[in-house]
């Protein structure tokens, strides 16, 4: 046992941890990407892949061979080095997000006590990897697509952030271990349904979810890969890995966004019933059946965002910005405010 | 000071990890991918004619318009996320003044942001 507390051990638990996450995620990405083509075909009255694998279950593994095998093409006019550090910069910045999210009670990489911050960090920075790509490319779409991306998720961002606060208001940490367990007991105590903030908190989840959808370039606000108009907007130039690379870091974020969902009003892992009946069973196993509730509501919330862009036509850019800075930005600005005279003056 | 560091190393190493395998992926279609470029294949896709300008071409004012209220708008989530954390752990009376003072920042920057919505530049039209 002496061996796991020097700093070789501590570094070996640290990368096994680690290796377990980006695993798990990969793998639950696949097939949530299979998930999300079944639902959109189930929508839309047709079968989806069904024939890859039982049920076409093995889809997304055959598509990634398929990417390995074929060529990488750089645009004669690119700049090369830059065209493939974008995708490399999405991928590594979808991934580390999911070095702070405790997935159950202990488990989670780093539990450092500014997570939250650190998650809206991370995915401000994931605006780079898209504007370099558009901009690396010299491509006429890519380089729109790029600005209009660009421009749209820096518009939401600043509503997620102000959404942000009010949950951090409620729970008084940033840690999101702590913001968690706050919501700990009954269904009732979760952000979004607790009484009375619950008049803000859930306006609140609904703006958190569309400006997530925006976040990540999803329908209905897909309008930096508008396919009438712009093609594939940042990507038009990108094959082979890199395009994959761009591929897995939208949808690893895109669950990353689920998970921030379920840990900021759903209660995180907690199941929505007091707990305490676990506490005479092994702790391994009460973990593991919390992290399974914890993946049942990512898998709500990707199961709504996938129906979202099955049945909700997209926007036009200008209702887009209308939308962000006229409707979402001064409602999560006032519930700010809100939330916080209730916090000082409700609560004393 | 140190321990307190450590927390972030998980993260760093997280950072490598992943930049590891994006590196990987990359090597993998490089390696065993066919490689066969050919002038039309590498040009810049258009819609079917030759590209006749640059691409780097001049864009809206307005993508820069909202880059500078993003940062004006980000900075102000910056400022609060201290001032939501410790708000609760404050004795009632500092609360009561921490809050008014946040309120008096707020009513400035929602004076602004009036302003720049009459000044139409939330338009897009």
């Amino acid at each position: 046992m002496d061996f796991w507390t020097t700093p070789g051990g501590w570094t070996l638990i640290t990368l096994g941890e680690i290796v377990l996450v980006m695993v798990g995620v990969l793998i639950s990405l696949a097939f949530l990407l299979l998930a999300d083509r079944k639902i959109w075909a189930g929508v839309q009255m047709r079968k989806g892949p069904n024939v890859v694998g039982p049920f076409g279950l093995l889809q997304s593994f055959a598509d990634f061979f398929k990417f390995m095998l074929k060529e990488v093409i750089i645009p004669a006019g690119a700049d090369r080095t830059t065209f493939l550090l974008a995708p490399l910069i999405t991928f590594t910045l979808a991934f580390i997000g999911w070095a702070v999210v405790p997935f159950a009670p202990g488990w989670v990489v780093s539990n450092i006590n500014v997570g939250i911050l650190y998650l809206l960090a991370v995915s401000g920075l994931g605006v780079y990897g898209i504007i370099i790509g558009g901009w690396a490319s010299n491509s006429k779409y890519p380089f729109l697509g790029a600005l209009r991306s660009a421009a749209q998720m820096v518009s939401y961002e600043v509503s997620i952030g102000f959404v942000i606060i009010t949950v951090v208001l409620l729970a008084g940490s940033m840690n999101l271990s702590a913001i968690v367990e706050h919501q700990a007991g009954w269904i009732w105590n979760w952000h979004a349904f607790r009484f009375p903030t619950l008049v803000i908190m859930l306006p609140m989840m609904g703006i958190f979810f569309f400006s997530a959808l925006a976040e990540t370039n999803r329908p209905p606000f897909d309008l930096t890969e508008a396919e009438s108009e712009l093609v594939a907007g940042f990507q038009v130039e990108y094959s082979s890995t890199p395009y994959l690379l761009f591929m897995i870091g939208e949808y690893c974020n895109i669950v990353l966004m689920c998970a921030m969902l379920s840990i900021l009003f759903l209660g995180g892992w907690n199941p929505g019933v007091p707990v305490g009946f676990m506490a005479s069973w092994p702790p391994a196993l009460a973990s593991l059946l919390l992290f399974v509730v914890f993946a049942l509501k990512i898998v709500f919330w990707f199961f709504m965002f996938a129906m979202v862009k099955a049945i909700v036509p997209r926007y036009r850019y200008d209702q887009l910005m209308r939308l962000g800075w006229k409707v979402f930005l001064p409602t999560s600005l006032f519930a700010v405010a809100l939330v916080a005279a209730w916090k000082v003056f409700g609560t004393a | 000071m140190t321990a307190f560091l450590l927390q972030y190393l998980p993260i760093l190493i997280f950072l490598g990890v992943a930049a590891a395998l994006g590196v990987v992926f990359i090597l993998a279609a490089w390696v065993l991918a066919p490689k066969h470029p050919d002038p039309e294949k590498i040009s810049a896709y258009e819609c079917g004619f030759n590209a006749f300008e640059d691409a780097r071409m001049k864009f809206d004012v307005r993508f820069y318009l909202v880059s500078i209220l993003f940062i004006i708008f980000d900075l102000e989530a910056a400022f609060l996320f201290p001032w939501a954390t410790s708000l609760m752990h404050m004795p009632h009376g500092v609360a009561v003044f921490a809050f008014w003072s946040m309120m008096a920042f707020l009513f400035v920057l929602a004076v602004g942001f009036v302003y720049e919505w009459k000044k139409g530049a939330l338009e897009w039209e």
